[in-house]
Order: structure tokens, then C-alpha cells, then sequence
């Protein structure tokens, strides 16, 4: 009996994968089979669907403002530890809105997103553009100076204690075949799908935007060409805060209340969602928070042990682990940089 | 007459180390210039010192005005043309949006000129989708050359545009910078260290050494000078 083993080339398995055509790259195989997995289940178990509903909604939040963490590194290589907390003061410039001024709720909404808009791209004019320049630890450190600063003005001006905003989409609940679907959930979904979708053609339509993605990748060339690299950059922050105020009014109104500590976690959710798809990729944020906030979700259901206290230790053990196996994450590429 | 692009001793330096010694240059408008000398003689801070990437002091005069303490994206607008170093490519871009990018600062269409580059470089068209970090060396030069041609610029620096290409492409992409200073009137300074072609495309040169201007004058003289020969053309 002959006992050849032949040892497949690697060449020869590189092709073969290739043959399998964009199937063979592991990360959409990850991705198919997680789809095909949540379909079963939602099909099998009416619980199952409804957690992944509530998860998709949570993983939304989570995505919109690791889509903000991710906009920022990319332009200014640094993680804004102030995202969160950013997103929580706008989110109480809406309460302040609708709720000391009788703004109605979706009025209130598109002024709020602008005056973060104006909020965002103040923050990196006064605070980091006068560092951007010395370090990476110095612009790091300003970021978390803001989280502190931000987070003791909001408790100022608001006070600590829990507050109520109107619920944008009412407290109706679908039933579909049996599986309850809350309202403010598919809305969370959409206003998503939808900022998400405008930003992507602001970015990939837009000679504007175009501009941004320049003076993100490459500074030096993209002021050769005449692109005004330092506007682009406070605009970049301007729309990423303008993301972190849609997850902060979201995870206001699905969470019916408002404190000023209610965005931590979510920040904490968000780096795990970004970490999970690389840091550099704006898709990998968003199919990380999805897949974040489904993951928690389904767990939190059919794992006796993980509670809602241990939920947030869980998306640490996420980050750690992405960062332990694959640290440029579900979509980032490997970073090439010449010396 | 006034030169298009004036230099009168100008100084760079990186850090505490200085890379030019007060360098004058001309560039008179129509004309093809070009920058000879050795590694380190200060060629490519020359370019950087015009669009003000490098710290520069000295006297920089476009179109008669200084350039003063504009950054590179004004000296960009006002009508000068940098390829750097490593051609400037938007790699993670695709090769249609560096184009775009070259007109960036224009509002006038970009359709016209983008069917007038295509003249010169009909492949643009089959890769316009390509991510332009994947074209090949010579390529991206070609690319480079695309771009700063659809930024409409009255002066072009090139930065080496030989550099790392077949001896084939060298002598294609200076056919095209001598076809785009005929047809299209472009002003052009290049670097060059393939000083004979440089010399055979020019009208002036400049050799640095060590900072400094050497030698100048037209370079059909150049080409006949003695020493030019010996260090240079290797005959």
C-alpha cells in the first residue's frame, strides 16, 4: 500500500481559491456563514428572530458611531476617545429642543445634526488642529481631555439626573408571524441605512468628497493638486460628528431615557465594532457593529451566564480577541508604509 | 522679458541640515528647463522649495509676484504643477479619480480636457476603474503626467520622471513632455538624472552640486561642455 501523501502546493491552493471567485476570501465566507446562520435561526426560533432584530438595531447604533471612530482615524490617525461624549451633548442639544423649546421631534433632529456639524468641525479647529502637528499621544490626549471636559459641562448646564425626550417613532410594536418587532427598531435601521447611504454618496459622488478622501490618504499629494487639506480634515470631523449625533439620538430613543453617562458604553460597543472590521475600513465599522450588536444579543438570550453586566466585558473580549488573531481586523489591509 | 518662474538665492534646509546654498534659476515661459546633478545636489528640494514644502528662504517670484509664504495647495492654485518624488499617485484611489483630482481646484467641466488626455494616453480609458496603486511603475507616471495636465497648470515640476523605468518608457514619457510643451504650450522643470535626455529635451539647464548651481546655460552647449560630458553623459 503506497503511503504517499502529497502536500497540496501552496500556489495550487491560492488558485483554487481564486476559482471560488470572491466566495474564497475568508472574510466573505465569515460573512456567509453568519448570514446563513442568523437566517436558520430566525427561521427555526421566533425568539432567535426577535433578538436579531433588537441586535440589528443596536448594531446600527454601534456602527454609526464606529463609522465616526472610523472617519476620524483615517484622517487623523488617532482614535477620538470623545466621540461618545460628543454624540451625548448633541443628543442633549435635541432634548434641550424639543423639550424646553417645543421644537417638534424631526425638526428638532435636522437642527441638531447641523449644529454638530458646526459642533465637530469647532472642536478640531480650537482643540486639534494646534497639536495635529506634534504627536499622535498628544492629539490622543486632547481627545480624552475633551471626553472630561464635555461630559463636566453637560452635568453643568443639565444636571445628572435622567431626563425624557419624545420617542421618534412611537411605542407601536409589529407582529410578524409571531415575532414581535418594535417600531423605534425598524426606524433605527433606516435613519441609519439612510445617513449612512448620503454620506457614502457625499463621499464617493462628490468632488467635494473625493477631495476629503484625498486629503485623508495622502495630505502630501493631495495639497499638490490644490486640495486644502486642513478644511478637509475639519470637515471630516464636522460629518463624523454629525454620525455620532444620529447614533446618540437613536440609542436615546431606544433606550427612553437620557444621562449624561448614556454613550460610554455604546463608545465602548463602537471601538469593538471598529476594531472588528480594521480601523481604516468604513464598511468593516458598520458590519462590525451589526455584528456586535447581534452577537451580544443572541448571547445575552441563550448563555445562561452572560447578563446584561457582563455584556460590555464581552465586547472587550471580542476586541481582544480580533486584535489577538487578525489586529487589521474583518476588512482592514495590511498598511505598507514607506520609510 | 521676465521670466515665468524666477529664483534668487534661495535656501532650504531639513532640519539643521541645509540642502541648498542660495540657488538662482529662470524659467522662461514656453520653455523646457531642466536640473541636472548627483544624488543630494539638491534637485528635487529645488522643486520642493517652489511649491513650499520644504522650509525655504530666499526669493520665489511667479508671474513677476512672490510666492511669499503661500502652502503648497496656493502655490497649487495659483497655476503650478508639482509631480514629487514618487510620482503623487493616489494609490487607494482609482485611476479615473486621480484624474478628477488633478482638476480639482478648476470649476470649469472636466469632460474636455478629460477627452483631451485620453489623446495622449488612450489606455487611461480601459483602467479608469483601477485602483491606480496596482498600475506598474511607468504607468503611474504616465498617470502623473495626466493628472498635472489636467490641472491646466502654467508651470510643470517634474520630480526625476524617469525614475525606476525601462530605458522603452523613458524615452516615451519624454516624447510626451516635449509633445505637451509643443501642442499645449506647457512650461515645464524637470529634475533629471538621465541628464542626456534631459539635455536633448530642453532648451536650459542648470547643474547643481552640493547646493549650488554650477553651471548653466542652453543646453546644446551644455551638452558640448567638458566636464558636463565627463560627469554626466559619461563620454
Amino acid at each position: 500500500m503506497s503511503a504517499v501523501q502529497t502536500r497540496e502546493h501552496p500556489a495550487l491552493r491560492r488558485d483554487r481559491l481564486a476559482a471560488l471567485g470572491p466566495l474564497g476570501k475568508p472574510v466573505n465566507l465569515i460573512l456567509v456563514g453568519a448570514a446563513v446562520f442568523l437566517l436558520i435561526g430566525c427561521l427555526s426560533s421566533q425568539i432567535f428572530a426577535q433578538q436579531t432584530v433588537v441586535g440589528l438595531a443596536q448594531g446600527a447604533v454601534y456602527g454609526s458611531l464606529a463609522l465616526a471612530l472610523v472617519l476620524i482615524y483615517r484622517a487623523t490617525e488617532v482614535v477620538n476617545f470623545a466621540q461618545g461624549e460628543m454624540a451625548m451633548f448633541t443628543t442633549y442639544v435635541a432634548y434641550q429642543l424639543t423639550t424646553s423649546w417645543h421644537v417638534t421631534y424631526w425638526l428638532a433632529f435636522a437642527l441638531t445634526l447641523l449644529i454638530a456639524f458646526v459642533f465637530g468641525m469647532g472642536v478640531q479647529l480650537v482643540f486639534i488642529r494646534p497639536v495635529q502637528h506634534t504627536s499622535v499621544i498628544a492629539v490622543v490626549i486632547v481627545t480624552v481631555g475633551l471626553f472630561i471636559l464635555i461630559d463636566g459641562v453637560v452635568g453643568w448646564v443639565w444636571g445628572a439626573d435622567i431626563k425624557f425626550m419624545p420617542a421618534p417613532f412611537g411605542n407601536t410594536v409589529y407582529h410578524v408571524g409571531g415575532v414581535a418587532i418594535a417600531r423605534q427598531d425598524i426606524g433605527t435601521i433606516l435613519v441609519t441605512i439612510a445617513s449612512v447611504g448620503l454620506l457614502w454618496l457625499l463621499f464617493q459622488r462628490t468632488k467635494l468628497g473625493l477631495g476629503m478622501r484625498a486629503a485623508a490618504l495622502r495630505p502630501a499629494s493631495a495639497r499638490l493638486v490644490g486640495v486644502r487639506v486642513d478644511r478637509m480634515l475639519a470637515l471630516g470631523w464636522g460629518l463624523a460628528a454629525v454620525l455620532g449625533a444620529v447614533a446618540g439620538l437613536m440609542a436615546e430613543a431606544s433606550e427612553y431615557s437620557l444621562q449624561p453617562s448614556f454613550m460610554q458604553p455604546i463608545l465602548l460597543y463602537a471601538f469593538a465594532a471598529a476594531v472588528l472590521g480594521g480601523l481604516e475600513s468604513p464598511v468593516g465599522a458598520l458590519v462590525g457593529g451589526v455584528m456586535i450588536g447581534i452577537f451580544l444579543n443572541l448571547l445575552g438570550q441563550y448563555v445562561s451566564f452572560v447578563t446584561s453586566e457582563i455584556r460590555l466585558p464581552f465586547a472587550f473580549l471580542v476586541l481582544i480577541v480580533v486584535l489577538l488573531i487578525k489586529p487589521t481586523g474583518l476588512f482592514g489591509k495590511k498598511k505598507v508604509r514607506k520609510v | 522679458m521676465s521670466a515665468l518662474l524666477e529664483l534668487d538665492e534661495v535656501e532650504a534646509r531639513y532640519g539643521p541640515i541645509t540642502a541648498l546654498h542660495g540657488v538662482s534659476l529662470a524659467v522662461e515661459e514656453g520653455s523646457i528647463v531642466a536640473v541636472l546633478g548627483a544624488n543630494g545636489a539638491g534637485k528635487t528640494t529645488t522643486l520642493r522649495a517652489i511649491s513650499n514644502t520644504v522650509r525655504r528662504s530666499g526669493d520665489v517670484r511667479f508671474a513677476g509676484k512672490p510666492l511669499g509664504a503661500r502652502g503648497p495647495e496656493e502655490v497649487a492654485r495659483l497655476g503650478i504643477a508639482h509631480v514629487p518624488e514618487g510620482r503623487g499617485t493616489f494609490s487607494e484611489l482609482t485611476v479615473w479619480e486621480n484624474l478628477r483630482l488633478g482638476a480639482y481646484t478648476r470649476h470649469d467641466s472636466f469632460k474636455a480636457d478629460a477627452d483631451r488626455v485620453l489623446d495622449y494616453f488612450p489606455w487611461l480609458d480601459d483602467r479608469r476603474n483601477q485602483e491606480a496603486g496596482t498600475l506598474s511603475g511607468g504607468e503611474q507616471q504616465m498617470l502623473a503626467l495626466a493628472r498635472a495636465f489636467v490641472q491646466r497648470p502654467k508651470l510643470l515640476l517634474l520630480d526625476e520622471p524617469s525614475l525606476g523605468l525601462a530605458p522603452v518608457l523613458v524615452t516615451e514619457i519624454f516624447r510626451i513632455i516635449r509633445e505637451l510643451n509643443e501642442r499645449e504650450g506647457l512650461t515645464v522643470l524637470v529634475v533629471e538624472q538621465n541628464a542626456h535626455l534631459a539635455l536633448q529635451a530642453a532648451t536650459t539647464a542648470y547643474v547643481l552640486e552640493v547646493g549650488r548651481v554650477a553651471l548653466s546655460g542652453p543646453s546644446d552647449e551644455l551638452q558640448q561642455n567638458e566636464s558636463v560630458r565627463r560627469s554626466y553623459l559619461g563620454y
